[in-house]
Parts: structure tokens; C-alpha cells; sequence
């Protein structure tokens, strides 16, 4: 990208700007870490528009990782979040170690795969919400479609957290949708200790579709108290804080 | 009567004349029990029962009370509520049921709530008025839910006074052999009719729902009301919407009139044959702009059949209140505060009011109970749940029983099968230790919980715990169970 001549950037803008038509450009969420940012078009994750978290292996069901991942993006705006859902398994108290403070949660309690994705739908269209997160299974193309126009033209963030009954089902992700891009959040073993425990647990994240963009993995340690995903130290090549067992990638 | 009431097992009877007889007019349970019916002299009453407890019957007090119950029972349940006169309430709650959890949810609720203020009530849902009126007096105890498929061979047991036919038609056919309604239908119609009129007919047939029975839904007559008559029935979706909003305008109209704004609207439709289809909504605040009213109203339209099409329309605002103007923010120094009461208006309106929620902290160590439920525009409470243990995203309800190898007191499991999968446990974290809650139940007294986060080798984090302290059998079974999974 870096190395394309003034001209091609140039053209791509004019080009991004017809295809904006009315839409209001809506900018970026970056997540403050420079290796994902640099990889996203725009220099993070596009606000107005629908992105898809699912979790790897055993986090395709419980969808455990997927919900802490948009909580931690979610964290980082302001205003109320809606999420819908239809199993009763979310924990509050993890969503607000996240980062997401419990007063801003609204959640919508849908019995059916059709009537969630409809709260969904309301949803970004309100635009009075800094995002909308739903568990959804299924997500066509013409649902996923209508949820990316509604998003692009309220600016609210929608996330589609993709989470099924069973393993077999999950083949699903491979289907094409609207999304400007698409995550999957796999559980990793924890960063090391100097003593026996549990450390700061790790993901690895994978930029599986984005628009516009490339394809990316990453390893990183999970959200902060503050919704924040940080680069292991090896990885950015600095020694580890040995202090308080807490690893961060950006002083 | 308050305090004075005589108590439930005292045999009671109100007495009313009937011509110029003094005739028992209604019975409690005890005076039932006592071998009282209605329709007994009262001297013969006062003869068989000792200590019989008398009051004169007042009809019109009854009538009343009973009104006032309906208009009540209007702005909780469902907007199609009207009196069968002295003793039942009728509502139509199609389309409403699922707003309470289903049917049967919604029964029990009422159930629940006129118990509160001291009242018994015998409630059926059934697919025909007919039916609901027959079963809730024969056979509801105290509720029931009649399917659709089992109407038939639900009301051919029943006896034929459950049929509201008037007072001389049960005893001249019990007279010819009838005792229940199946047999009463599979009787030939002609020979019935000569004898007795076409309304044994009638009865019947609306009971098995083969004709329909519509009724006036009451309207207190103080509430924001407006009705609109088509000459021609309308039937196309957009026109309904268009009439929705103009029955609106007028309402918000007089709603500014009377300075109040729409919590709970009804909109009826009269069918041109006779049936009535409603549609209901509510909003989280008192509301008087006629776009977010006609919207909320439009987002209902598909539900409504308008079969034939659509005589007359009516929009009722049954639950109004006033409405406080409050000024905008400025801007210039707090931040701004996004109304989100529409959004919340809209989908309440579709997935129901307690399918909207926001949760907040409870101040408990055990997990299940650290979270409530609170109105999704309740005041923010800006507490949050104390950050430093580690709490799962996913929490299992009820905690799943596991196999474990462990060593006891105090060690986390080496390895535990869960869900027929054999995990080995490479990291683990622990223990917390949770203790029972005894000043909420006698049972948690002694009760203990051992709390441990652990990896397995693929890097998957769960929550376990150990019902028990390792030692003591009173503190819990010592079985283990898994609670909840770790992002």
C-alpha cells in the first residue's frame, strides 16, 4: 500500500467517494495496537457498517472469546450498546471486566433467529446507539445485506457475533455475507508465569475477510479493563515486565 | 368489608328475591360444601346450614365492581375485554399471549395478581368464547390452556348448563335424557329447534367455534378516543397505515387538549363480518408525537387480517399520562445523552416488555445471583461488579456436573471429562472460596463452594468448582461441576 505511486491513492479515494453516494464518511475505531491498525483499511476497525466475530474450535458454540472480543471494541465508544440474544449464558460481570460499564447494556432478548436479526436491523438504524452486537447463526447475504446499509446509514458499529449449536453447523462461516470484514477469535494458552496460575489469557485473531483489506493473524493478550488487546512482548520484540505479570505491547 | 369479613371457611349466602320469593342467589365454597346450591329458598338454607352467615345481594355494586375489574384487566392484558354478566369476564387475547410468556404464563399471572388483592378467579383460554365460558366454569381449576385440536373432545363432557342457555332450557332437556354437550350435538338439529328455538343451535355452534361471536369491547368513557367509519371496507395495507395516521393526528390532537401523552394505545378494527382484530402497543414514556405513535402502530399492521375488509377503525389511548416537557441539553457543557426510549419502544412492541432488560450488579459472592434484571430506561446505578476475580462470559445454568481426578482439599483437578470430552488440565488458578448465603436460606448454611479457573492443554479456560470443602460432608456433596467458560 505504502508503496503505491500518489496517483492510485488518488483514484481509490474518488472511487471510495462514489461509492459512498449520501453516506456520510464515518471513520475509524482503532484498536491501539499498530499491527492490527496498520492491516484495516482506514487504520482500524470502519465505524457504520456490520463486522462478523465467531470463536474457533469449542468458542464456535459457547461463542465465549467472540462476546468478550466485541465487548472489548464496544468498550472503547461511548453511548448505549444493544445486544441481542437468545441464550440466557451471557455473564454480565465478564462483559464489564471488559471495559463495557453494565449501564450502558441494553439487552433484547429475541426468541427466534428471525426476530433477533430483526432488533438488529432496528437497532443500527436508530442511530442513537454507539453499537449493536446480536448472536446470530445464521446470517445470509440479503439480511446481512439490509444490516450493512442500516449500519452505514446511522454510523453505529454492528457486530454479529456467529455462534452455533453444533460443530458441524459451523461451516456456515464459509458462506459469503455483506460484512466489511470478518474475525475469528480462538482461544490460546495463557501468557506464561513465573509461578504456578493462570496468566492474561491469550487469543489468537484472525482478520479473516476484510473489505477492501488482506487477510491477517494475530496473536494477542485479551481485552484489558479497559476493552484494550495488546501485543505479547515477545512478539514486538521487548523484554517482559516481570513486575506485575502484565505484558504491554504500547508504553 | 375489610377487617369484618367473616372468614373463608364460614358458609356464606347472598339472598336476593326472586318474584316474591327469597331465594339464595350465591354461595361460597363452605355453604357449597354444607349442601347449599343457588336457586334454594332461603328459609330452607337457614333450616339446613347452623351458623349460616346471610347478606342481601347487590346486583348493581356487583355489576359495578365487576366493570371496574374489566377496565383493569383492559389495560394489563389485552385490549378486547368486556362483562358476561353477573359473574365472568370475557378477553379476547389473541395476539397478546406471547407478551406474557404464552398462555398459560399469562393465566397464572392473572391468577396471581387478583389473588393479591383478594380475589378468586377460575380463567380457560380457549379457541371459542363458547368453549373458554364453559371449561373456565366446569373444569378450570384454576386455570387452563385449551389447543386448537382437542376443542371438540374437551366440550362433549361437559354438562350442558356450561352452554349459557337461559335458565328453563337445562332442566326440560335433561328432562328428554341430555346430561352433556357431545350429546346434545350429535343430536338432529330440527326436532331441537322445533321445540326449543334456534338457540341451543347457536349456543352450540359457538362453542365448537363453528360460528363466530363477536362483542363490544367496554370503553371507559374518559379516555382519548377516536373512530373513524369508512364508507367503503379498506383492506390494501398501505391505505390502513394511512388511516393510522391520520386516527393519530386526531388523538395526539386531543391528547395536547388535555395536556397528557400516550403510554398504552389500542387499535381496533371492525370487520365487515363482524370481527374484531386489535392491535396493542405501549411506550416506555408518555408520547404524543404522531410519527414515533404511527410508526409504532404501522409496525403492527402485518399481524392484522383484514379478511373482507375494514368498516371502522379506532384508536384508544387507555392509559395516558401527563406529559412533562424537559429541557434539551445544551450542548455547551454536559454531554450530550442520546434518547433511545423510541428504539426501546419499538422493539418492546415486538419481542415484549420483560424480553428488554439492562442487568445490574447485586451484592452477592455467588455467581447466579450477582445479576438482576432493571428497566432497560431505568436510572443509570453506576456500580459495577467488583473487577478483581476472574468471572467467565459464558455461565452455565444450572452448573454441569463433572467427572474429575483431583486431589483433595485444596488442589484443582489434573484432568475432568465434560460433555463425554476428556480434558487435561495444563494451568490452573484457585481457590475461591464462595460461601453460602445463610442469612437468605436455612440450607446454605454450612455451604461451601471451591471456585478454580483452569486451562486445558488446548488453551481453553473453564470455571469449576467443588460443592464442598474437600473435608467435611456437611459443606457440600464434594462433587465437582463446571459453571461457566473463560474467553
Amino acid at each position: 500500500m505504502s508503496l503505491a505511486p500518489p496517483v492510485l491513492d488518488a483514484l481509490r479515494q474518488k472511487i471510495r467517494r462514489i461509492e459512498a453516494g449520501d453516506r456520510v464518511a464515518r471513520g475509524v475505531l482503532p484498536f491501539g495496537v499498530t499491527d492490527i491498525d496498520e492491516r484495516l483499511p482506514g487504520g482500524g476497525l470502519a465505524l457504520g457498517a456490520l463486522h462478523e466475530v465467531a470463536g474457533g474450535a469449542n468458542g464456535a458454540l459457547d461463542g465465549a472469546a467472540a462476546a468478550l472480543f466485541a465487548a472489548g471494541i464496544l468498550a472503547r465508544t461511548h453511548g448505549p450498546i444493544l445486544w441481542c440474544i437468545n441464550r440466557r449464558d451471557l455473564f454480565a460481570p465478564a462483559l464489564a471486566h471488559a471495559g463495557l460499564h453494565p449501564d450502558r447494556v441494553i439487552y433484547a432478548e429475541a426468541g427466534s433467529e428471525k426476530a433477533i436479526l430483526a432488533c438488529f436491523e432496528e437497532g443500527l438504524r436508530h442511530g442513537g446507539l454507539a453499537g449493536v452486537v446480536a448472536e446470530v447463526a445464521k446470517l445470509p447475504m440479503t439480511p446481512s445485506r439490509r444490516l450493512q446499509l442500516a449500519a452505514e446509514s446511522s454510523g453505529t458499529i454492528g457486530i454479529a457475533i456467529r455462534r452455533w449449536r453444533r460443530q458441524t453447523e459451523a461451516t456456515d462461516f464459509g458462506q459469503p455475507t455483506a460484512s466489511t470484514t470478518r474475525w475469528r477469535v480462538t482461544a490460546l494458552p495463557a501468557s506464561p508465569l513465573p509461578v504456578p496460575g493462570v496468566g492474561r489469557p491469550r487469543w489468537l485473531v484472525e482478520l479473516i475477510r476484510a473489505r477492501a483489506g488482506e487477510c491477517a493473524d494475530f496473536e494477542v493478550e485479551a481485552c484489558d479493563q479497559e476493552g484494550r488487546i495488546a501485543v505479547p512482548a515477545k512478539l514486538v520484540h521487548r523484554p517482559a515486565q516481570a513486575d506485575d505479570g502484565r505484558q504491554r505491547a504500547i508504553a | 368489608m375489610g377487617a369484618n369479613a367473616p372468614s373463608l371457611d364460614t358458609p356464606l349466602v347472598l339472598i336476593g328475591h326472586e318474584g316474591r320469593r327469597r331465594v339464595v342467589l350465591a354461595a361460597d365454597q363452605a355453604a357449597r360444601r354444607a349442601g347449599l346450591s343457588v336457586g334454594m329458598p332461603a328459609t330452607k338454607a337457614q333450616a339446613l346450614v347452623e351458623g349460616l352467615v346471610i347478606f342481601d345481594a347487590d346486583p348493581e355494586a356487583d355489576s359495578v365492581a365487576l366493570h371496574k375489574l374489566a377496565v383493569w384487566m383492559q389495560r394489563h392484558y389485552s385490549p378486547l375485554v368486556t362483562v358476561y354478566h353477573p359473574d365472568g369476564l370475557v378477553l379476547d387475547i389473541t395476539g397478546v399471549a406471547h407478551l406474557f410468556g404464552g398462555e398459560d404464563a399469562m393465566l397464572k399471572e392473572m391468577i396471581r395478581k387478583l389473588a393479591a388483592v383478594g380475589c378468586g378467579a377460575r380463567l380457560a383460554a380457549a379457541p371459542s368464547y363458547g368453549a373458554a365460558h364453559a371449561l373456565a366454569r366446569c373444569v378450570a381449576n384454576p386455570t387452563l390452556v385449551l389447543e386448537d385440536g382437542k376443542l371438540a373432545t374437551a366440550l362433549d363432557l361437559l354438562p350442558i348448563t356450561a352452554l349459557r342457555l337461559t335458565a328453563e332450557l337445562p332442566p326440560a332437556l335433561k328432562k328428554m335424557g341430555f346430561e352433556r354437550i357431545g350429546e346434545l350435538n350429535s343430536t338432529p338439529r330440527a326436532p331441537l329447534a322445533l321445540r326449543f328455538g334456534s338457540v341451543i343451535g347457536i349456543r352450540l355452534d359457538q362453542a365448537y367455534g363453528r360460528a363466530s361471536e363477536p362483542f363490544d369491547p367496554i370503553i371507559p368513557p374518559e379516555v382519548p378516543h377516536v373512530r373513524r367509519n369508512f364508507a367503503e371496507p379498506i383492506g390494501a395495507p398501505e391505505t390502513i397505515a394511512r388511516y393510522v395516521g391520520v386516527l393519530v393526528e386526531q388523538l395526539c390532537a386531543e391528547l395536547e387538549v388535555k395536556g397528557l401523552g400516550a403510554r398504552k394505545l389500542d387499535l381496533l378494527f371492525y370487520r365487515v363480518d363482524n370481527r374484531i382484530e386489535a392491535v396493542r402497543v405501549g411506550t416506555s414514556r408518555p408520547v404524543r408525537e404522531v410519527r414515533r405513535l404511527t410508526k409504532l402502530l404501522c409496525d403492527q399492521i402485518e399481524k392484522i387480517d383484514p379478511g373482507f375488509g375494514i368498516e371502522t377503525m379506532t384508536v384508544t389511548a387507555f392509559v395516558a399520562e401527563p406529559l412533562v416537557y424537559r429541557a434539551a441539553a445544551s450542548g455547551l457543557g454536559e454531554p450530550k445523552v442520546e434518547d433511545v426510549s423510541a428504539l426501546i419502544d419499538t422493539l418492546s412492541n415486538r419481542i415484549g416488555e420483560s424480553q428488554l432488560y439492562r442487568l445490574a450488579p447485586v451484592e452477592s459472592e455467588i455467581p447466579e445471583r450477582a445479576v438482576k434484571r432493571v428497566a432497560p430506561l431505568a436510572p443509570a446505578g453506576g456500580q459495577s461488579w467488583p473487577a478483581h476475580w476472574p468471572r467467565p462470559s459464558r455461565l452455565l445454568d444450572p452448573p454441569e456436573h463433572i467427572e474429575t481426578v483431583a486431589l483433595l482439599p485444596d488442589h484443582p483437578p489434573a484432568a475432568f471429562t465434560w460433555r463425554g470430552l476428556r480434558r487435561r488440565v495444563a494451568r490452573a488458578d484457585g481457590p475461591e472460596r464462595i460461601f453460602g448465603e445463610w442469612w437468605k436460606h436455612e440450607a446454605e448454611l454450612a455451604a461451601v463452594r471451591d471456585y478454580f479457573q483452569v486451562e486445558d492443554e488446548a488453551g481453553e479456560r473453564y470455571w469449576l468448582f467443588r460443592a464442598g470443602d474437600g473435608e467435611d460432608l456437611k459443606t457440600g456433596s464434594q462433587k465437582w461441576f463446571l459453571h461457566g467458560v473463560f474467553a
